[in-house]
């Protein structure tokens, strides 16, 4: 018999699986589960998008690309990013098509990291920073947003973080779970913290569309001082749902760029062909697309938000992407005790705060991309469980 | 706003006035007050539910008539139009460009019902000079209301 833990990685085998497997298992059981549990939209992607992917494959486009994508896409999101962030990208040598924002987050990492490099992760957050970074020997280094701070990174907490040893900072926003944002101020406020160290940032801004405040979405590699150390993680996944077709960009200095894609050559060879003339047509026809998807998400949120506060479980305001992270604090459960029983007493499904860090116990993650139909019914049934619970 | 609340209660007229009014980040007696307006202007005609009766086995039958019309010197096709859309079996009645003149959606109990009414009611009028009827054989999607079987949500439970 071969013991297999004494074959496979130490490192992967240490990484811990995810904190939701003995929901899924829950919820399999279950015939009419209602989910406020999923990351992706709902939502199609646009037709023309569809419809050029197809005519693509009509036309045999079946080959590889060059490592780097299509040049024509490149230029495309070259053109994007400086309408979107203001900041310049030469689609020759500083950007790379990956398969999803997935992949650029780990080619990244890969391209960065020495083992024993500290990173520093905002938690809650999303899952696989952590677990890619162990993976490469980094070590990382959590931070802990708070409500008070609406789920910012401050200047002072970034202070505490760095050390000797620090490679780089991830920073998720708009953010999922939590829905926060950094506004310019407060990219500003960290901006001065780095720009005398060799410290980069990874900015995973895979939400960037999805931002419902009164200015539109800053991206900290236009602050000043920071493009050079910054390299700017977006992707088609959210803003054009094409979560299935596995397209995202890396951007940032040539001298980051081509050693992000040299790891890409080797793992990937090119991101998916079908999918980068697909985004090709996204980029140059589909604003007004994103922007009835935004208002649809955006009524959305409010009703979410105004429902769990009305269900007694706080809920600030998300100012992006398509979560609410509402406190189940009053309830006195905690985050995994009140997901079990929501879903054994109303067959409602959300995700455990405790999922995305130690920093989330307290909160539940529900996500807005469904149906305003189907979000009242889970709300209702929600309304329900907390004045059973009270009682 | 106008526009979203007609977005809202085009896609469902059972929202209420509340969840609108969370919705579009206004107050219910803001929302209140702009329908009350939109129906007074008479942007917003009726609230109708999508019913499919075929599924609770009620007899009814479904027809599309093409009517050919003379037009009057003054009033075009107005009069014909009205004098149809007065007939409470007449659902829908359309002005159309193309091979025909008028689109007139008429409902009966069955087949014979509906071809009486077209032969008697319809085709009488004065002005009209032909008819041409179609019935419904099945009915897939009404009013942006898919009828038959939806698509299941295929994404899992949870996902982060």
């Amino acid at each position: 018999m071969i013991d297999y833990s004494k074959i496979l990685s130490n490192t992967v085998q240490s990484i811990k699986p995810s904190g939701i497997r003995k929901f899924f298992d829950i919820a399999a059981t279950m015939d009419d589960v209602i989910s406020l549990g999923v990351g992706e939209p709902d939502f199609q992607t646009p037709w023309s998008v569809r419809k050029a992917g197809i005519t693509s494959l009509e036309k045999g486009k079946t080959k590889y690309t060059s490592n780097s994508g299509l040049e024509p896409l490149r230029r495309e999101i070259s053109n994007y990013i400086n309408r979107k962030c203001n900041v310049e990208y030469d689609p020759s040598h500083e950007i790379l098509i990956s398969v999803g924002g997935s992949e650029a987050i780990d080619a990244t990492l890969r391209a960065i990291i020495t083992p024993g490099d500290e990173v520093i992760i905002p938690q809650p957050s999303y899952v696989c920073y952590e677990p890619i970074t162990a993976l490469c020997g980094g070590v990382p280094v959590i931070i802990e947003t708070l409500a008070e701070n609406d789920f910012k990174v401050t200047p002072r907490q970034l202070k505490n973080a760095i050390t000797k040893k620090t490679k780089a900072l991830i920073l998720p926003y708009p953010c999922n779970p939590t829905g926060a944002i950094m506004e310019r101020k407060d990219l500003e406020a960290l901006a001065e913290v780095l720009r005398d160290t060799n410290i980069l940032v990874i900015s995973d801004e895979i939400y960037s569309e999805l931002t419902f405040a009164e200015k539109p979405h800053v991206s900290i590699a236009s602050i000043e001082g920071m493009c050079e150390r910054t390299i700017l993680i977006n992707g088609f996944s959210k803003t054009f749902s094409m979560t299935g077709w596995r397209l995202g960009f890396a951007c940032g200095p040539k001298e980051i760029i081509s050693q992000v894609t040299k790891i890409h050559q080797f793992a990937i060879m090119c991101a998916p062909t079908t999918a980068q003339y697909a985004a090709i047509e996204a980029l140059k026809n589909c604003d007004e697309a994103v922007a009835d998807m935004k208002a649809e998400y955006n009524r959305r949120r409010r009703l979410i938000v105004d429902g769990f506060n009305k269900a007694g479980l706080t809920c600030r305001e998300p100012k992006g992407a398509f979560y609410a992270f509402p406190s189940i604090a009053s309830t006195g459960l905690t985050s995994e005790e009140f997901c079990e029983r929501l879903l054994e007493a109303k067959h409602v499904a959300v995700v455990p705060g405790t999922a995305f860090g130690k920093g989330g116990e307290g909160f539940v993650r529900a996500s807005y991309c469904y149906s305003t139909e189907h979000i009242i019914e889970a709300l209702r049934r929600i309304e329900e469980f907390v004045k059973e619970i009270e009682k | 706003m106008r526009n979203e609340i007609l977005k809202l209660l085009g896609a469902n007229a059972r929202y209420t006035v509340e969840q609108i009014a969370t919705m579009t980040a206004s107050t219910p007696e803001a929302v209140e007050a702009e329908i009350d307006t939109l129906q007074k202007e008479g942007v917003i005609c009726g609230y109708k539910t999508v019913i499919d009766w075929e599924k609770i086995d009620a007899t009814t039958v479904s027809a599309i008539i093409e009517l050919n019309v003379v037009p009057k010197a003054d009033l075009g096709f107005e009069e014909v139009a009205e004098k149809v859309a007065s007939y409470p079996e007449v659902e829908a009645v359309y002005l159309m460009s193309g091979g025909y003149d008028l689109n007139v959606v008429v409902k009966g109990k069955n087949l014979q019902e509906v071809s009486r009414f077209v032969a008697r009611e319809l085709a009488t009028i004065d002005s009209v000079t032909s008819t041409a009827t179609h019935f419904v054989m099945r009915r897939y999607k009404e009013m942006d209301v898919k009828l038959i079987e939806t698509k299941k949500d295929d994404r899992g439970t949870f996902l982060l």
